[in-house]
């Protein structure tokens, strides 16, 4: 990513943040500009609980440039307790440890990095909820 | 009548990355006798961080637990002070980071600090100048640590990755802050120089005229200056580098084992470096009962220690069950064998 879409994006990816209709109440992750609703603008900031379920998943053993040292990894379609949904990585499980419906939460993680000199990007992944007891 | 107004903890988390190698699996790999090195260190296996870890996430995360225990709101944290040895950037904040990831910004002071494993505890001092002065209501203190070893140096048997966060206020404490005082030498015992991947050090020489030195003078200190003596205290806290060091500056204090035994837990996540002595003090916070008073002293090479009193309050019980304990994270653990350490410590070059 490049440094001002970084720039732009840390909100949403260090806290998980999205936008509210003033108006019809109806929630976006991520944030947009204009009510899809009912076409207010402009729509307040929202911030997501965190909490969420996985809608499906799969392990990735063939990955984009810069993701090869960490295969296999899981990269699930999320649904967030407020109704939006995300595609994201799934951390802290090991194979066997995910299934759909599964409660997960916010993960604060290394997304990626440029290189040895680049810029990093940190942001939201998932875990399931409850860690580290979610399996007590 | 007036109250004495008090300065201190009203929030503690941490965090402590699952993956854990045993010592005695370094040892297999450099030839050496295993179980003799875990015995002398006193130190069973150590935390690894995840390849998507490093020392900002985990900030992060040990920082969102305090926030939570705290339940304020993060916009009145002025200050947020990321003390560490293993900065993911050399020039850039991990301060920044965890201050836009909690929702601190951007009216806040952020600054990184450097003094090797005690720039947690000096950020803790700051923080407590600056609510005492009543500069701000808030002030987040961080110790954080991705630390890397030498692949057979004696620091990789214990060089690992954990983090605590401390919040410091006036209000609705969780433990207060009684008196705080530091002893500081130059003393070179341990250093990394710039651009270098693993740290120096001196050996045998960061026993005695280092740690030691260090760390039991601002211990005897503080207690001369408050009038105290071991027995005023339920517990002891002292940087734990290995256990050994920890064990024997108890002893030599006049503290028992009993009072040192809850903050020991180097033995399963080996040395955290700057959060070591605070994730030692959240420890002794997850299980300790109002009243109870605590005397801490951190330890940096090169060479300083900060001491610390402090009293636990009331209503403590409740508060603390809102975050995961350090016990918690101890218990949750995958084991690595050597060769996936090194693909986590990116010791494999690709």
């Amino acid at each position: 990513m490049s440094v001002p879409r970084v720039w732009r994006r840390r909100k949403v990816l260090y806290r998980l943040e999205g936008a509210k209709c003033p108006k019809c109440g109806k929630i976006y992750f991520p944030a947009r500009e204009r009510c899809l609703e009912c076409n207010t603008t402009p729509l307040e900031e929202y911030l997501f609980s965190g909490y969420g379920k996985i809608v499906t998943f799969t392990w990735v053993y063939t990955p984009p440039k810069g993701f090869k040292s960490r295969i296999p990894y899981c990269l699930a379609i999320i649904e967030l307790e407020e109704g939006p949904r995300l595609t994201a990585q799934v951390v802290a499980v090991e194979q066997n440890d995910v299934s759909i419906g599964m409660p997960v939460e916010f993960a604060f993680r290394k997304i990626a990095s440029e290189g040895k000199e680049g810029v990093i990007t940190y942001g939201f992944k998932f875990r399931p909820k409850g860690y580290p007891n979610h399996a007590k | 009548m007036t109250t004495k107004r008090e300065i201190g903890i009203v929030g503690y988390g941490v965090y402590i990355p699952r993956f854990r190698i045993k010592v005695d699996e370094i040892a297999r790999i450099w030839g050496q006798p295993g179980e003799l090195v875990s015995k002398s260190l006193g130190v069973f296996e150590k935390s690894v961080p995840d390849m998507d870890e490093d020392t900002a996430t985990i900030a992060v995360e040990a920082a969102r637990n305090a926030v939570k225990m705290a339940s304020i709101n993060p916009e009145e944290i002025r200050a947020v002070y990321v003390g560490s040895e293993s900065h993911p950037y050399a020039v850039k904040p991990t301060a920044t980071i965890v201050a836009e990831a909690i929702g601190a910004t951007p009216d806040t002071t952020a600054a990184d600090l450097e003094f090797a494993c005690k720039a947690g505890t000096a950020g803790v001092q700051m923080c407590y100048g600056l609510v005492k002065s009543k500069e701000m209501k808030f002030g987040l203190a961080i110790g954080a640590d991705c630390s890397q070893g030498r692949p057979g140096d004696a620091l990789e048997y214990t060089a690992s990755a954990g983090a605590c966060a401390l919040l410091i206020g006036d209000k609705n404490l969780v433990a207060s802050i009684d008196h705080t005082e530091s002893v500081t030498t130059d003393t070179p015992d341990f250093w990394r120089r710039e651009g270098a991947t693993y740290p120096s050090h001196g050996g045998r020489f960061t026993g005695e005229p280092a740690y030691f030195k260090h760390v039991l003078t601002a211990a005897r200190n503080i207690m001369e200056s408050t009038g105290t003596k071991p027995s005023d205290f339920a517990y002891c806290v002292f940087h734990e580098p290995n256990a050994k060091f920890p064990l024997a500056t108890a002893k030599k204090l006049g503290f028992t084992k009993e009072q040192l035994a809850p903050s020991l837990v180097v033995r399963y996540i080996g040395n955290t470096y700057s959060a070591s002595s605070m994730i030692g003090l959240a420890a002794v916070l997850d299980i300790a009962k109002p009243s109870d008073r605590i005397l801490m002293a951190s330890y940096g090479s090169g060479a300083g220690s900060d001491a610390f009193i402090y009293t636990v309050k009331e209503g403590i019980e409740e508060r603390r069950k809102s975050t995961p304990h350090v016990q918690d994270y101890l218990d949750h653990k995958f084991y690595l064998d050597y060769s996936m350490y090194a693909k986590h410590r990116g010791k494999i070059k690709m």
